[in-house]
């Protein structure tokens, strides 16, 4: 094993061992019991229990044993444009370990339980009313999520970019063998064809796409801290990696481009008096990014969804018919749920691709030649 | 609903790790590992481009070599018919000067045994002829004896002879 796989899994096992029992402290982590009244009657609720699972978070849910939940605090940023509800400041950070886990309020805000700010922050007013959300600017679950990863692929280019500046007209080795494939392939699979003679210029966004979603998908599939938070399954991600796509296509256009949006080869009755195809063209420009962002989070999320579903069977079955049926449940539960992992291991291959391939074609299309 | 609904602070958050990420990378990873990459393929290409060349030129080589040595064969052959005619004409010289040599002895040999003959001859009759002028002289010596007839002749002869 080279060196820097050697360090990341070194740093995965620090991880996992060393934040896990400083996490149980109380200081780091606050452990509650949970009321008499909720401890008695607690049913599971399959549907809560999975959509909690894919949604973002405050705090960022490691394990529950009994009635203790483990946790790591994120920072939460919020400015308020009603400072008198909350000690007199605009601008508040702390930690969500403040919250309690959603159950107590903080400098008059809260987690809100209701319908319709349901896990979001929301101020509280003197009486105890919810009056609506202040500016939320909070490091939340998918972010935290996103940052492990971009340190994850940081490591793993910059090993790669080691490799290349120490065997510069030599053999690959170690971390380049793994990446130097993949980046042949974007270039001359995706950018050759789809763009043309221009390709250079987009290698980087195209390969900082590829990599980036990739390895989102993927340690998003590994159920162990700090993987497995649902970053590419989060619509704000994938909002603003199909921004970036808009940004570049749009930067980029050239004159074609733009003609072809204002003033297409089309009949004059067209796009005069009343601009139609101009129209359905802008609508285009924006509909494509929008296409690329839904297609990644639903794809991610249902793969996140279907298998929280299998597992949380087991608990369904164990409720409806008793504890014998859970466990007998179990085998196939934990088969289906194998069986989705490895189908998510494919989809977030084809999911990255298909948005490199997708972009690729976009900025093609902004960079054509008049033909 | 809250699920599809984008969320304003991920929102802040992602384009500033995303915006990092990608100009990290773009301004110190990708180039050099695409750097790498072309100049990989480059010296591959060359290197498979000059093996061919050699491959090429080796075979330019062997076809020259070839050429050259049906040359040399070909020289060879010709020496050697070369060397056979001339030896054929040397064998036919010879031989054709030691049949005229062996003509000349002959010659020579018959022309001594034909000198020697006539010698054997001449001295034959030259013996011949003294035999038979001694026979001659014996009978005439004899007859002249008692022959009155004879003796008269010879004188008369002998007087003939003072005559003259």
């Amino acid at each position: 094993m080279p060196l820097p796989g050697k360090l990341i899994f070194a740093l995965m096992l620090v991880a996992i061992f060393r934040i896990l029992p400083v996490s149980a402290q109380p200081d780091a982590v606050y452990e509650k019991l949970t009321p008499a009244e909720d401890h008695l009657e607690e049913e599971f609720e399959a549907g809560k229990f999975v959509i909690e699972h894919v949604l973002d978070a405050y705090d960022w849910h490691i394990a529950s044993l009994g009635d203790k939940h483990f946790s790591i605090p994120l920072p939460i940023i919020l400015f308020s444009s009603n400072p008198e509800l909350h000690e007199g400041k605009k601008l508040h950070v702390f930690m969500s370990s403040k919250f309690h886990h959603g159950h107590d309020d903080y400098k008059g805000f809260r987690i809100s339980h209701t319908e319709e700010h349901n896990n979001k922050i929301v101020e509280v007013n003197e009486q105890g009313h919810e009056i609506g959300k202040p500016l939320d600017l909070s490091l939340t679950k998918s972010v935290a999520g996103a940052i492990v990863t971009s340190i994850v692929l940081l490591i793993l280019v910059f090993a790669a970019v080691r490799g290349a500046r120490r065997n510069s007209g030599r053999a690959p080795s170690g971390i380049q063998n793994l990446l130097e494939p993949v980046i042949v392939f974007i270039r001359d699979e995706i950018a050759k064809p789809s763009i043309g003679p221009h390709y250079k210029k987009f290698m980087a966004p195209l390969l900082t796409l590829f990599f980036f979603i990739l390895l989102n998908n993927l340690l998003g599939l590994i159920p162990i801290f700090p993987f497995g938070a649902n970053v590419t399954g989060n619509i704000s991600v994938t909002l603003v990696l199909a921004l970036f796509t808009f940004m570049v296509t749009t930067l980029r256009g050239n004159v074609n481009y733009w003609k072809e949006i204002f003033n297409p080869d089309v009949p004059t009755w067209l796009k005069f008096p009343i601009p139609l195809m101009p129209f359905l063209e802008l609508t285009g420009m924006f509909t494509k990014p929008f296409v690329l962002m839904v297609r990644l989070f639903a794809n991610m999320l249902a793969g996140h969804l279907i298998i929280t579903v299998f597992i949380s069977l087991i608990f369904i079955f164990s409720n409806l018919m008793g504890p014998a049926a859970g466990y007998g449940v179990s085998p196939v539960s934990i088969a289906f749920s194998v069986f989705i992992m490895l189908l998510d291991v494919l989809v977030s291959f084809i999911q990255a691709y298909v948005f490199t391939l997708l972009s690729a074609i976009y900025f093609g299309m902004a960079t054509a030649e008049h033909h | 609903m809250e699920l599809v609904s984008p969320n304003v602070g991920t929102i802040f958050w992602m384009i500033i790790v995303f915006g990092i990420v990608a100009f990290v990378l773009k301004k110190f990873a990708w180039k050099p590992i695409l750097n790498a990459l072309n100049e990989r393929e480059e010296s591959i290409s060359s290197a498979l481009n000059a093996a061919q060349e050699a491959r090429k030129e080796m075979e330019n080589l062997k076809a020259g070599n070839e050429e050259l040595l049906a040359e040399a064969r070909k020289e060879k052959e010709l020496i050697m018919r070369e060397a056979m005619a001339l030896k054929e004409n040397i064998l036919a010289e010879a031989k054709e000067k030691a049949d005229a040599e062996t003509q000349r002895n002959i010659e020579y040999a018959r022309q001594q045994i034909q000198n020697e003959k006539a010698k054997a001859i001449n001295e034959m009759k030259k013996q011949m002829t003294e035999l038979s002028f001694m026979i001659a002289e014996k009978v005439i010596r004899k007859e002249m004896a008692d022959n009155k007839q004879h003796q008269a002749m010879v004188e008369k002869l002998i007087d003939e002879i003072k005559l003259n």
